[in-house]
């Protein structure tokens, strides 16, 4: 048993003692980190948002996004396979508040700038439902009939130092606060550089699965579940291309397998080049997910579409 | 007792229904976007979309329900621990008006997408200056009554609540600081990995310090009070509250396992986490240890069971957080429906049974008069016990589920052998579950809502003379 004359009688003691006790961890954990650099870095390539991508950050805030989205790629394997590079201290720097969140219902998004067109983000937006027949992601079709206010914008891009043009704020005037989550998608990850593609064939390679039956049926099964969202269930073109046509976006004439091959594994990069074409980009890659089986797959599903022509 | 205390039960009353009309809603709320999750077509935009309910669900239960019924139980347990009158009665009552309209302003700000959007810091920046002045308010009449006290020893309770008073006070000022544009939008001062790191030595700790702390104080001074039975070691008591005081503030890092916060933060805050595990199971054991040879209470006193169970599901959530905190383990539930499932064992086993055992045995002796059914106790017992346990086994199915086939490479091509929508269209059968898991947790509650209120409305006027 304590004694009378003991802290547990004397609140004001037992209060300091506590205040200290709870300022320790604090101190080391938070504090002092708050003074070391590690804790501030910034990449090179990293930009202030725009005055447009700060309204789509408002906007993705303002809506919690965050609960079911993350902004953080963990540098494990098989994460760094589905989501790209793994996410660096220094990507973060203008980030007031951080958004790397807590729950994946959703995929996490810190690579999603440059995946998808802007066409797709405004169809996804407006119904997810119609992309992913089984997703649960709220529809945001309705931030369309919101204009931004300009005003409102400069002040916070003021509040947070960023720099901008009188210009980049009255371009603001005609925008929809769908047009600024659309703007803000599309920067998010784009200061870590894209790291190079291993090729999964070699150029040159034929499709080992051509004359195989079950390929096509295999390919047509992977098809409607991830391609016929973007390049319509008949192949017909809508997002993407229409590739049932012979005419190939970024190839002159007849395409190689090895070409188609490697079309679907990497996808495209904005600018990219092809035989001297500029790609625009839009077409996510699907190398990871799939392996070289089901790519050949696909690409003889894609080759009986030819045929039927 | 010789001398006679004229006890000021008003405030009491005030908070504990105020924190049972916003609790019912919140959780109210939770049922519905328990919904959402499986039918995205009941987000009906803007005001109720997951994304905005989801706050509200949270942010209610954290301050409408679990800080209003603290604040209740406290100037209870303060009054009767110092056997001294609360020391200003009528700034407590400021503080309840004050109280309801910051809930009320709070959820509709939610509502309308004003958010810092920091985890259990959502609120805008007017609201958490309302929250400042509110927190103030608590500490002065508090402080106040256990510097006039009469008792000369500091009981138990009393050390966690001071404890309480002063963490919460230092986590919400710091996290909350911001730049504010306007009224209704501020951005943290804090930027990128170091805003992470802030955010989360607040967010766990906020876990630690209403969470856990305030409903230990209630645990050790209502289970002896509806039992009968002393605390079974105080000698233990005291190196658990130490050693738990002192050792929460070093583990938010483990919210942030694998992420780019330096790996020596990490590892620091999992160590820490690893060592939680012994201040948690001393009240585990303390609780279970006063239970001594009178096990047989679990049948014959009603509360017993909502007080054993509670410390229970506080000793496994205090086994699971640790486990959680490891990497080999994180990598895995991280981001998963696991974390849920974790969550709710603590918020609906630990805290809402206790809270709720505590509400049983104070509400009939504030307003003078009996329980008005333990019966329908009984039934919310059942009903929150099997409505939680469905809740969380069925989370934690799904978690391990979706980190399983996240992470699942096929050994033929080293291709990731899922694409994120394959593991979404397997959640369905789980979150309906957790739907039916919290209906009955819902009603559970409701029946607890309607006892409290038939209570109070059977309620005496008080004598100013108090027996106990
Ligand atoms: C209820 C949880 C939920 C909410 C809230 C939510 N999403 Fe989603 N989101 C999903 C799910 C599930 C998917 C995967 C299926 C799909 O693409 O629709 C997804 C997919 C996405 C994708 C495509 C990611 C990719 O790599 O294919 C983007 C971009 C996105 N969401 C952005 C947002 C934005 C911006 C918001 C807020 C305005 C938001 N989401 C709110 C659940 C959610
Ligand atoms: C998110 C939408 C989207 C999805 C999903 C998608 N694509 Fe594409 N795809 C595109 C876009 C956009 C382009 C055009 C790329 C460009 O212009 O840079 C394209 C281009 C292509 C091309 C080249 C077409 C040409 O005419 O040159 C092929 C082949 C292709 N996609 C196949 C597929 C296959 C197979 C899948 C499923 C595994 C798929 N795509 C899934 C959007 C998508
Ligand atoms: C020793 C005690 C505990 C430890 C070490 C612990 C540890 C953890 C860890 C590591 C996580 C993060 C899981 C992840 O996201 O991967 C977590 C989440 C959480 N825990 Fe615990 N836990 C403990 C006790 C409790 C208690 C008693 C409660 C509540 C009553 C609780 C409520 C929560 C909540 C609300 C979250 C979710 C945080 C979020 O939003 O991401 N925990 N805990």
């Amino acid at each position: 048993m304590a004694k009378n004359n003991s802290i547990y009688s004397k609140p004001i003691v037992f209060s300091v003692i506590v205040t200290v006790a709870i300022l320790i961890g604090t101190a080391v954990m938070m504090v002092l980190p708050m003074f070391s650099s590690s804790m501030h870095p910034k990449l090179e390539k990293l930009k202030p948002y725009t005055a447009l991508e700060l309204a789509g950050r408002d906007v993705y805030q303002e809506n919690g996004c965050f609960y079911c989205h993350t902004q953080t790629v963990r540098p494990l394997k098989a994460e760094v396979m589905r989501y790209g590079e793994y996410s660096k201290a220094g990507e973060f720097a203008y980030d007031q508040p951080f958004l790397w969140g807590s729950k994946r219902t959703g995929p996490d998004i810190a690579r999603i700038g440059g995946k998808y067109t802007d066409k797709w983000h405004y169809k996804h937006f407006n119904d997810p439902r119609k992309l992913f027949q089984g997703s649960n992601m709220p529809g945001y079709g309705w931030l369309a009939d919101y204009q931004l206010d300009p005003g409102e914008t400069e002040a916070r891009m003021k509040a947070l130092g960023f720099p901008y043009t009188k210009e980049d704020i009255d371009a603001l005037s005609d925008k929809t606060k769908l047009d600024a989550l659309v703007a803000y998608m599309q920067a998010l990850g784009t200061a870590v550089p894209k790291p190079p593609k291993v090729p999964m064939i070699a150029a040159g390679d034929k499709n080992p699965f051509a004359e195989n039956a079950n390929a096509v049926s295999d390919g047509k099964k992977i098809y409607e579940m991830n391609c016929a969202a973007c390049h319509g269930i008949d192949a017909k073109g809508d997002i993407g291309p229409d590739l049932t046509d012979f005419e190939w976006v970024y190839v002159a004439g007849p395409i190689g397998d090895d070409t188609l091959f490697f079309m679907i594994a990497d996808g495209t990069k904005k600018d990219q080049e092809f035989e001297g074409r500029k790609a625009k980009g839009g077409m996510p890659s699907w190398g990871e997910f799939f392996g070289k089986k089901k790519i050949w797959s696909v690409v003889s599903y894609i080759r009986s579409l030819e045929e039927k022509k | 007792m010789a001398e006679s205390v004229a006890y000021e039960w008003k405030p009491v009353k005030g908070f504990a229904l105020s924190g049972v009309f916003w609790g019912a809603v919140s959780i109210l709320i939770g049922l519905f976007i328990s919904i959402q999750m499986w039918k995205p077509e009941w987000n009906f935009a803007p005001y109720l979309t997951y994304g905005r309910l989801r706050a509200v669900h949270v942010n209610g239960l954290a301050f409408g329900f679990a800080v209003a019924e603290i604040f209740a139980l406290s100037y209870y347990i303060v009054q009767r621990l110092t056997r001294t009158r609360l020391l200003f009665p009528k700034l407590a009552m400021v503080q309840l008006y004050i109280f309801n309209v910051a809930i009320v302003a709070a959820a509709l700000s939610l509502l309308a997408g004003f958010t810092q959007s920091k985890e259990y810091a959502e609120l805008e920046w007017p609201l958490d200056i309302g929250v400042v002045i509110l927190w103030v308010m608590f500490a002065v009449n508090v402080f106040g009554t256990i510097i006039k006290r009469k008792e000369e020893q500091m009981y138990i309770s009393l050390w966690y609540l001071i404890a309480t008073v002063i963490a919460v006070a230092v986590l919400y000022i710091v996290n909350n600081l911001a730049i504010p544009v306007g009224l209704f939008k501020s951005y943290s001062i804090f930027a990128g990995v170091n805003d992470a790191n802030v955010e989360w030595w607040y967010g766990h700790n906020a876990v630690g310090f209403v969470f856990t702390t305030p409903i230990l104080a209630l645990f050790y001074y209502y289970l002896p009070k509806s039992t009968g039975l002393p605390i079974y070691s105080h000698r233990l008591s005291i190196i658990a509250f130490w050693s738990l005081v002192f050792a929460y503030l070093w583990t938010g890092a483990h919210h942030l396992v694998y992420t780019p916060l330096p790996d020596w933060i990490q590892t620091v805050g999992i160590a820490f986490t690893m060592f939680m595990i012994a201040p948690s199971w001393g009240s585990v054991v303390n609780g279970y240890y006063t239970m001594g040879g009178n096990w047989d209470k679990m049948n014959t006193n009603y509360l017993t069971k909502f007080f054993i169970l509670g410390i229970t599901f506080y000793g496994l959530q205090t086994l699971q957080g640790p486990t959680q905190g490891l990497r080999v383990v994180s990598q895995l539930i991280h981001y998963t429906d696991w974390v849920p499932g974790h969550v709710h064992m603590g918020t609906m086993g630990w805290v809402a049974l206790t809270v709720c055992a505590a509400m049983y045995y104070t509400i009939p002796k504030v307003y003078n008069t009996e329980l008005h059914s333990v019966k329908l106790a009984n039934v919310h017992f059942w009903l929150v016990l099997i409505g939680q346990l469905i809740f969380s086994i069925s989370m934690w199915i799904l978690g391990v589920q979706q980190g399983a086939m996240w992470k699942a490479i096929s050994p033929e091509d080293g291709s990731l052998t899922y694409t994120f929508m394959e593991s979404v269209v397997k959640n369905y059968p789980y979150w309906q579950m957790r739907t039916f898991g919290g209906a009955l947790f819902t009603l559970g509650m409701v029946v607890f809502a309607y006892n409290v209120v038939m209570t109070a409305l059977k309620g005496k006027p008080a004598q100013t003379a108090e027996g106990r």
